[in-house]
């Protein structure tokens, strides 16, 4: 890679189902004080841009980017926003520090899920109009489709999908950010009322309120700012087509993730991801999703996933941990902040700073956000505390 | 040299081409609803407001007297609580004079421009106050630096709104 850029500085707030005694801007301006506060004390007036991930119709506001300066300390600066996750926020930070033009800038994303009373309406407006809609299913359908399709390609079971909200929700017990934290047995899911079946509500991650804000450095700032910056050696990111009954491949894999890794790892220069990456927060949006995104994002081999999770690869004792954190389905999910939140925890654990949940001896870590149904949009990032 | 370039034929598309069936369109009709928390300084403005009163915050390291007020200086970048009142009365910074409403058909015969309006609060910092509606005086009267005061809705009407005040008009 040509100009190094290095994670500098992380805040945030929340995460709570409902978050009714602050505003938008009050929750973003707490997580961007952490943050800032973080970075060596830096003030905003010396962040040289701004990055915001939001889509609108989850804010109910239209041209909400024009919402975002205040709360950062970016009036008058140059501001842009991304309408999509805001892991392809960071990438886009990342590309304004490569193009030599910008030193400091500024990744933020939140949700406020809480404040939307028709979640389900806003998921369907994101089905196409004439294909998809006039069925006027609620969307888990897809998530139903993509599940039956990946365990009927790979031989996956039911029991192991069950198996990663289990690890997910009993990971989810060390991290005090976490709501879903839980104790929970293989019954408890098989018996939970299904969704869109084979899919159960177990499967599903719930929603959060919370904000999120990074700030990237180049290699000569970030050295001025931190005592540990982590290091952005690889980031990629792809989008399939939306089209449900006409995948490039199949509903059953995930081909983005699997496009969104290869870039990743060939800047990062990573040839064996299993053996090179020392742990991995990855999308678990639905149960099985995590699995599919094991395998698209070449840590094992196809089909695999389920039974190395069996083994216990992925538990925090295992090979690969993956979702020590808790993951979406033990932290909660929340929408366009979950990029940033999968970054937030890999830097955690690289800066030595996790807690009870901390790793031992991680130097590299993979973040991967897909940006839920009905997308096909996902991002990976490769994280290293070695310079 | 310039040449002319020949459109081929091609038939127009009309209205009628669509209702009646000819192209085929898909219907929705977006329903969302949302329910935005206001955190603590919308709340505590609202809520005076609901008390015929405008509250401010005043940034400890600029000074400024801010309206709407805010938990935090935009500028410094610094916390802001410390709340202080200020009037109910100011000068109009800008104004316009609409003859649309806001699905920008035009207003009918004889009814009265729609006035909004930026307006200087005296006790904020300069140039810092609410943007409302102007009422009791004739478009053509209305100057930039005109005086005016708040009409409020009289108590039992009030919500917590912007709207508790109904207009601003003209003083002196």
């Amino acid at each position: 890679m040509s100009k190094k850029v290095a994670i500098v500085g992380i805040g945030y707030s929340g995460f709570r189902t409902t978050s009714t005694d602050v505003s938008y801007r009050e929750m973003i301006y707490e997580a961007a004080t952490k943050c800032y506060e973080d970075a060596g004390g830096i003030h905003p007036q010396s962040i040289d841009s701004f990055v915001a991930s939001s889509e609108d119709f989850m804010e109910g506001i239209s041209i909400a980017d024009e919402y975002v300066p205040d709360q950062l300390g970016a009036v008058l600066k140059p501001v842009q926003s991304i309408a999509g996750d805001s892991l392809q926020g960071l990438a886009s930070a990342l590309m304004q520090i490569k193009t030599g033009q910008f030193d400091v800038v500024a990744a933020s994303a939140f949700s406020k899920i809480s404040n939307l009373s028709s979640y389900e309406n806003v998921l369907s407006y994101a089905t196409d109009p004439a294909y998809i809609r006039p069925f006027q299913e609620n969307p888990y359908f897809i998530a139903g489709l993509e599940m039956n399709r990946y365990l009927y390609e790979t031989g996956t079971s039911r029991e192991q999908c069950a198996k990663v909200v289990i690890k997910n929700r009993y990971n989810a017990l060390k991290n005090p950010t976490a709501i879903y934290g839980a104790k929970i047995d293989m019954d408890d899911i098989l018996n939970a009322p299904p969704l869109c079946k084979p899919l159960g509500e177990f499967d599903k991650s719930g929603h959060l309120d919370g904000a999120i804000v990074l700030l990237l450095a180049s290699e000569d700032k970030a050295r001025e700012l931190t005592d540990h910056p982590i290091w952005i050696t690889g980031l990629g990111w792809a989008t399939d087509t939306p089209n449900l009954d006409s995948r490039t491949d199949t509903l059953g894999s995930a081909r983005y993730a699997e496009l969104a890794a290869q870039k990743a790892y060939s800047m990062a220069g990573i040839n064996t991801p299993y053996n090179e990456i020392d742990f991995a927060e990855i999308d678990d949006t639905f149960s099985y999703k995590e699995l599919q995104h094991i395998e698209a994002l070449k840590l094992c081999g196809p089909g695999e996933a389920g039974e190395l999770l069996d083994l216990g690869s992925f538990a925090p004792a295992g090979d690969l941990p993956v979702n020590v954190s808790g993951g979406s389905l033990g932290v909660g999910y929340l929408h366009e902040a979950n990029g940033l939140h999968r970054v937030l925890e890999t830097v955690l654990q690289l800066r030595g700073e996790a807690g009870p949940r901390q790793l031992p001896g991680v130097e590299t870590g993979l973040a991967f956000a897909w940006r839920g149904v009905p997308t096909t949009t996902g991002t990976a990032i490769i994280l290293s505390n070695k310079s | 040299m310039k040449e002319k370039v020949q459109v081929s034929g091609g038939t127009g598309l009309s209205a009628k081409d669509v209702s009646s069936g000819k192209i085929f369109v898909t219907d929705d009709s977006l329903d969302c609803a949302y329910a935005w928390d206001t955190g603590v300084a919308v709340n505590r403005y609202l809520a005076e407001l609901k008390n015929g009163r405008i509250i401010a915050t005043e940034c400890r390291k600029c000074k400024r007297i801010m309206l709407p007020p805010r938990l935090f200086c935009e500028l410094c970048y610094v916390p802001s609580n410390n709340w202080v009142y200020v009037q109910d009365t100011g000068v109009i910074n800008t104004f316009s004079i609409c003859h649309v409403h806001w699905d920008a058909s035009r207003i009918g015969e004889g009814e009265k421009p729609h006035l909004p309006a930026v307006i200087e609060i005296d006790g904020a910092s300069e140039g810092m106050g609410i943007m409302h509606l102007l009422n009791e005086v004739e478009p053509d009267q209305i100057k930039i630096g005109m005086k005016v005061k708040a009409v409020w809705k009289p108590e039992a009407e009030r919500t917590g709104s912007i709207n508790d005040i109904k207009y601003f008009k003209p003083i002196e």
